[in-house]
């Protein structure tokens, strides 16, 4: 086996571990980053074992608390869902930021220009949602095809693009004229509203079915055993006489198409209306979730309703302790740490010098 | 004539912290990273920059602060990606994420500590300030656009140029470079690259966090604005390719971005009417373009290093 040595440690490839040992050390890789959020607490003079109660209860002890969590956990795992498909193809959309926006804003064209029955327009914003984002998505993959554009900055900058857009429509053609002072959009009429279902928005339906259907495209079709073939090894995949292009437009339309359906489900079911903040950092969070679970469609929805009662919790820490919610981001980032971190263990196997024979 | 001065003088101000983002990830894709967290060690050098300014009125420690808070953010990243192998592309998003959650709970829980407004003292904020040269900031035209700037300004200049000669002129920079394009065959002529990679990587994040000081120092004038760097950090990391990893153009590339983020003040609305949602929009489509298009003119000379964005693992060379 490779080794490598450096500070009298020597570092060789281990054996694959055990799935359960592999997953253990990653659920003790977060709770070592929670220990070191809660230093960073101590530090700034709180007990962290009170905040982290208060996380724990203010997320989870009432009813309308866990529906919100619910609420926070849709778009994360629906975004990541739809990222994932690209990850696995090593394609870094990083662009879900924008495509939940564009997705959004094409639904809500529908939502403010048509009076039709609510089954038929909330339909046609769904599968809108999801062209537009595809779209929108579609454009640096062709780049990507044609020229070998960077898709990760492409993707990024197109964010920005999307996010600016919105503020054009609120300030100019959107802005309700009923509102005087700050522009804001008009809320959705009641037929353009996702019904709530056991007392949350049905967007988590559409989490769940997407959830099951990535993992069917993933695992049981021809399409998602090329996108990971193209993954794993493009040369592979060009060799096998694989339409490598076509892989590539296909994965990254559906990709991007999965997370502007989100942008309509957030627009129609969370919001109620179009608002600068309907991806609101969801898009990022959604990589992070989508990486902490490994791109495993059920993962995807465990760590995501973890991240949606972190989220809940440091919303509730802000009221209790005038600790800043923006503490989320920083707990975000440690653990995404932390679990990067670990992988290393995972695959090497760490020795002192002496003990190698 | 003197609109389009002082158009050109805004377009250096805005430009100068593209100018540290650029250039601290310059170094660092030297040196064989493509780290993405620019944008966060920008923030967290903005947060820090104004902490250390407020607590201390001194400008040495507020510079001190951001430089170290930039290298804490280098060396989260190192650590992850040299030591530990992790992804890059994901360490640097996960370092935004985390630098930007930092960086705005540290300003918010700043400005509620005290019931008065939290603002860095005047002693820092005006060393900052324009300088006066003498009669050179009186000659016209040149005395408005070269002699009449912050020290910053001059400061990221003089780092470009030094890390230009640096690059191309010095053994190490060679040897930087040989690590950036193939480190396999710079460890076989007995370069340390682990140590070569870890100095750049902080060194990068140092420029990035004195680009944020920049930012919570001179853009914001010592207040601090929540979401304040909003993306320069980003315009930076694609900037980098925009200038195809040379430091000395950076100089005019910084610039030029800078000027289309300050446009929107200059155009009279008489010539040109257009909403200021694509103003804001400007820097970044074209970014796009400029994407795209250094893509399509592939010249080997304007390439990134080879080995940018793989991680070196020694054994399997």
């Amino acid at each position: 086996m490779p080794k490598l040595s450096f500070a009298g440690l020597h570092v060789a490839q281990r054996a694959p571990m055990a799935a359960w040992k592999a997953a253990l050390l990653r659920v003790a890789a977060v709770l070592l980053a929670l220990v070191v959020g809660g230093l960073i607490l101590l530090c700034l003079g709180y007990n962290p074992l009170l905040v982290y109660q208060t996380m724990l209860n203010g997320a989870l002890a009432k009813k309308t608390a866990r529906a919100s969590v619910v609420r926070n956990a849709v778009p994360l795992a629906i975004v990541a869902l739809g990222v994932t498909l690209a990850f696995k193809m090593k394609f870094w959309n990083i662009g879900a930021e924008g495509q939940i926006c564009i997705g959004a804003i094409a639904a809500s064209f529908f939502a403010y220009s048509f009076d039709w029955p609510s089954w038929l327009l909330l339909t046609v914003m769904a599968v809108a949602g999801f062209i537009a984002g595809g779209l929108w998505g579609l454009i640096p993959a062709i780049f990507k095809t044609k020229f070998g554009t960077n898709e990760t900055l492409f993707t990024l900058m197109m964010n920005y693009i999307a996010a600016y857009f919105i503020q054009y429509l609120r300030e100019g053609p959107w802005r309700d004229p009923a509102k005087n002072g700050f522009p804001e959009m008009p809320r959705f009429a009641a037929a353009a509203r996702l019904p709530s279902v056991l007392g949350v928005h049905a967007g988590w339906i559409f989490a769940l079915a997407i959830a099951l259907f990535v993992l069917i495209y993933l695992r049981y079709t021809k399409h998602g055993y090329e996108l990971t073939v193209v993954g794993d090894n493009i040369t592979t995949a060009r060799y096998a006489g694989m339409p490598v292009n076509r892989i590539i437009l296909r994965t990254m339309f559906i990709s991007a198409g999965v997370c502007g359906l989100s942008g309509m489900i957030q627009a129609s079911g969370a919001n109620k209306m179009l608002t600068d903040s309907v991806a609101g950092g969801d898009g990022f969070t959604a990589i992070i979730v989508a990486w902490l679970a490994r791109l495993s469609p059920v993962g995807i929805l465990i760590v995501a309703v973890m991240f949606g009662v972190l989220k809940k919790g440091c919303a509730s820490v802000e009221t209790v302790y005038k600790i800043s919610s923006e503490f989320f981001g920083i707990l975000q980032g440690i653990i995404l740490f932390f679990v990067l971190g670990v992988e290393f263990f995972i695959t090497y196997r760490v020795q002192r010098k002496k003990e190698v024979k | 004539m003197s609109t389009f001065l002082a158009f050109l003088y805004a377009a250096v101000l805005s430009g100068v912290p593209l100018l540290y983002g650029t250039l601290g990830e310059i170094i660092t894709e030297k040196a064989g990273h493509l780290n993405l967290g620019v944008e966060g060690m920008m923030y967290m050098g903005a947060a820090f920059a104004f902490m250390g300014g407020y607590i201390s009125g001194s400008p040495v420690v507020a510079l001190l602060f951001a430089i170290g808070a930039g290298v804490l953010g280098a060396l989260i990243y190192a650590f992850l990606t040299i030591t530990l192998k992790a992804n890059q592309n994901v360490s640097g998003l996960a370092l935004t994420t985390f630098g930007t959650g930092v960086a705005n709970f540290l300003g918010t829980s700043l400005q509620k500590s005290s019931v008065s407004v939290v603002v860095v003292p005047a002693s820092v904020v005006n060393v900052f300030k324009p300088l006066d040269m003498g009669f050179l900031s009186d000659l016209p035209v040149v005395g408005q656009l070269i002699f009449s700037h912050s020290l910053f300004t001059y400061l990221a200049v003089a780092l470009a140029i030094g890390m230009h000669l640096y690059l191309n002129k010095t053994h190490c920079g060679l040897n930087l470079r040989a690590i950036g394009e193939n480190p396999g065959a710079a460890d076989a002529a007995g370069v340390n690259v682990t140590l070569y990679k870890y100095v750049h990587l902080l060194v990068g994040g140092a420029i990035c966090g004195l680009g944020g000081a920049y930012i919570s120092l001179v853009t914001c004038a010592g207040n601090w604005q929540q979401d304040c760097v909003s993306g320069q950090g980003w315009i930076a990391v694609a900037l980098v390719i925009f200038v195809s990893w040379k430091p000395a153009k950076a100089l005019w590339g910084a610039f030029f971005f800078g000027a289309l983020r300050i446009l929107k003040l200059y155009v009279p609305a008489s010539v040109i009417s257009l909403p200021s949602a694509f103003y804001l929009m400007l820097p970044f489509a074209v970014t796009c373009v400029v994407l795209v298009l250094s893509s399509i003119r592939m010249r080997r000379e304007n390439q990134a290093p080879a080995a940018c964005g793989v991680n070196y693992f020694r054994e399997e060379r």
